[in-house]
């Protein structure tokens, strides 16, 4: 343990520590809420808190490390807590327990994330370019490249409530790539992309990670994940059922007990690689 | 600590319990895995200098945070202010028509239909700085305590300092602020009002409304983002309030308040009463003027006079003219940097202290 200290500290490098994370968060609004003025009126005089308050414990007792130019995959099901353990690292939820260490701030790249829907695509580039720390000068020089690998072409100048889902979230993959983060989190973003872009994407996720930064992706789509990363943690009712390096290993584990088709690999490498 | 958590999260379902003893298993099986190293994670942690992603940055690290994030705050207040009436017919003209429609309304009610001036020498402008300065407040709260809530997408996708999005919000205001002025200065002028060296008080006046909106703005934010009740509260506060500053009427002239000359000093003192009054100074030489010639307070005499006029009910107004109280000149001032600063002040650290907590479902 001593001896293998110093190597560990030159191989790798936490970016992110997880430690026994819980994340449990509060919902507003349920079936046995009918939502007129008159139940919320008897509600309220005979002093009940709101029944529609649930709980939900998504994240039970997570904890990894992620280091220095890992790009790590997370899969599990709907519902299994992938998307709020991206907004738990990202410091967009508090942990109810337990702690998630990062350098610097984590960015997370929402599929849902809709920006400034009324403003033109243009105004977003600036506006969100700035808000992540960018310089006006840097957004400047950066501006162009950002819209041409975003692929919206003159819709750049429409609001941004005219994209289709594809355009919007291609431009705001563009937008929160244009800056190297320390850690990227994407979550489904790559999803709705054509071929195309997905190529484009996977070769700025690797420039992202060679920029000495961690990106961590959640994606439905096992063959995306296992082309992207180099670490895949597997995810089931908000706890860990298998994390590690092994990446087809685990998504194989995972098609096969979740019933989903084996996932096809042509030759050594991944298929899509030019 | 964790007991303290654990505790502390019991009292909901009693579910919590359960997956805390599956998760000691479970830290066993990932170790096993390789995505945890031997060592115990928060020493890993601070070895390499990780901080807990939650964290709230410092008071003054705030500020820094914020002064860097300056430009964002102007870009996100010119794009708001251009989608705010991109689906207008006329767009970026309502800037223009709005605090003029908001005039044309009161000189037609008061001026055309009352025709009342209530003690004050020249109305229409008077209560027309009166309207605007007003609006100026009002529009900066009723926006602020929705601003979290409308800005969620945003909050959840990039991290930015939060105070960003009312600062940024006021600032739109200001803007429309300064084309009200305009429209302001042109209907001051239209109805005979000299200009002079005393307009350029105005500036100062404004600058100080300016800081008081933001330090309230922070704080309505704040209770905005986790009571959506309050923003559905605040115009029907907003509109008391109105009633309570003196807007349509010179507070130091209101009849009712001869008697209570500690309700009309409260009333005057109230900040966009203070802000009000400090742009009514310093555009009006009427008023100005008059204000000027008021008898200031004097109790003694004004109980006499009082009980003169309860003697012999008269209504001449000058027959208690020592009841009129005025807070005037610097102590206006006074109250106009004290109501900026402790709002500012205040309202800074009671946004900064939830910072890590807006946005979250």
């Amino acid at each position: 343990m001593a001896a293998a200290e110093p190597l560990a500290k030159t191989m790798a490098e936490p970016m992110v520590v997880v430690d026994d994370l819980h994340v449990v968060y509060r919902v507003f609004g349920s079936k046995s809420d009918k939502g007129t003025a008159a139940t919320a009126l008897w509600r309220i005089l005979r002093r009940q808190r709101r029944p529609s308050v649930r709980e939900v414990h998504a994240i039970r007792g997570v904890s990894f490390v992620a280091n220095r130019g890992d790009a790590v995959g997370v899969i599990g099901r709907n519902g299994s807590g992938k998307s709020t353990l991206l907004r738990a690292i990202a410091g967009l939820l508090p942990p109810e327990q337990g702690v998630v260490y990062a350098t610097g701030h984590a960015s997370l790249l929402g599929v849902n994330a809709a920006l400034l829907d009324d403003l033109t695509g243009e105004r977003n580039v600036v506006v969100c370019g700035l808000a992540m720390g960018m310089t006006p000068r840097e957004v400047k020089d950066k501006y162009q490249g950002i819209v041409d690998f975003s692929g919206v072409g003159d819709f750049i100048n429409l609001p941004m409530r005219a994209y289709s889902t594809g355009m919007g979230s291609r431009l705001r993959f563009a937008i929160a790539s244009a800056r190297s983060h320390e850690v990227l989190l994407i979550d489904e973003a790559l999803v709705t992309g054509d071929a195309e872009f997905r190529v484009r994407s996977r070769q700025r996720i690797e420039e992202l990670r060679a920029q000495a930064g961690t990106v961590f992706i959640v994606a439905h789509s096992m063959a995306q994940i296992e082309e992207t990363c180099n670490r895949v943690i597997w995810l089931e009712k908000g706890q860990i059922v298998r994390a590690g390096d092994d990446v087809p290993g685990i998504i194989d584990a995972y098609l096969a007990a979740t019933g989903g088709e084996p996932l096809v690999r042509e030759g050594p490498k991944n298929p899509l690689t030019p | 600590m964790s007991e303290r958590a654990r505790t502390g999260r019991r009292g909901g379902s009693g579910t919590l319990s359960a997956p805390g003893t599956l998760n000691r298993e479970d830290e066993g099986a990932t170790a096993r895995q390789g995505l945890l190293p031997d060592e115990p994670l928060p020493e890993l942690a601070a070895r390499y200098g990780l901080q807990p992603s939650a964290a709230r940055p410092s008071p003054l690290a705030y500020l820094k945070q914020l002064w860097q994030r300056r430009h964002f705050v102007f870009a996100f207040a010119t794009a708001r202010n251009v989608a705010m009436y991109s689906e207008a017919r006329l767009g970026q003209v309502w800037q223009i028509l709005t605090p003029l429609l908001n005039a044309a309304v009161y000189f037609l009610i008061f001026g055309v239909i009352l025709n009342t001036r209530r003690g004050v020498p020249n109305f229409i402008p008077f209560l027309v700085t009166g309207v605007f300065i007003f609006n100026f407040t009002q529009r900066s709260f009723i926006i602020a305590a929705r601003v979290i809530n409308d800005s969620l997408p945003l909050i959840r996708a990039l991290h930015f300092p939060r105070a960003c999005l009312p600062l940024g919000y006021v600032l739109i205001e200001l803007q429309q602020m300064a084309i009200s002025m305009v429209v302001l200065i042109v209907i001051v002028l239209g109805f005979g009002e000299p200009l002079t060296w005393y307009w350029l008080l105005v500036l100062p006046a404004l600058a100080l409304q300016t800081f008081f909106n933001v330090g309230v703005a922070l704080i309505l934010a704040r209770i905005g983002a986790g009571v959506d009740d309050v923003s559905q509260l605040i115009p029907f506060i907003v509109r008391t309030w109105m009633y309570a500053s003196g807007v349509m009427f010179f507070i130091p002239a209101l009849a009712t308040l001869y008697l209570h000359a500690k309700v009309s000093y409260l009333l005057q003192i109230n900040p966009v009463a203070v802000y009000i009054s400090l742009v009514r100074n310093a555009l009006l030489t009427s008023l100005r003027h008059t204000v000027g010639t008021y008898q200031p307070y004097n109790r003694g005499l004004c109980e006499a006079q009082l009980a003169a006029v309860k003697a012999h009910p008269t209504a001449n107004l000058a027959a208690i003219d020592h009841c009129h109280l005025v807070v005037g000149g610097s102590s206006l001032w006074m109250y106009g940097v004290g109501w900026a600063l402790a709002a500012l002040v205040i309202g800074y650290f009671v946004f900064w202290r939830a910072e890590v907590t807006y946005g979250r479902g």
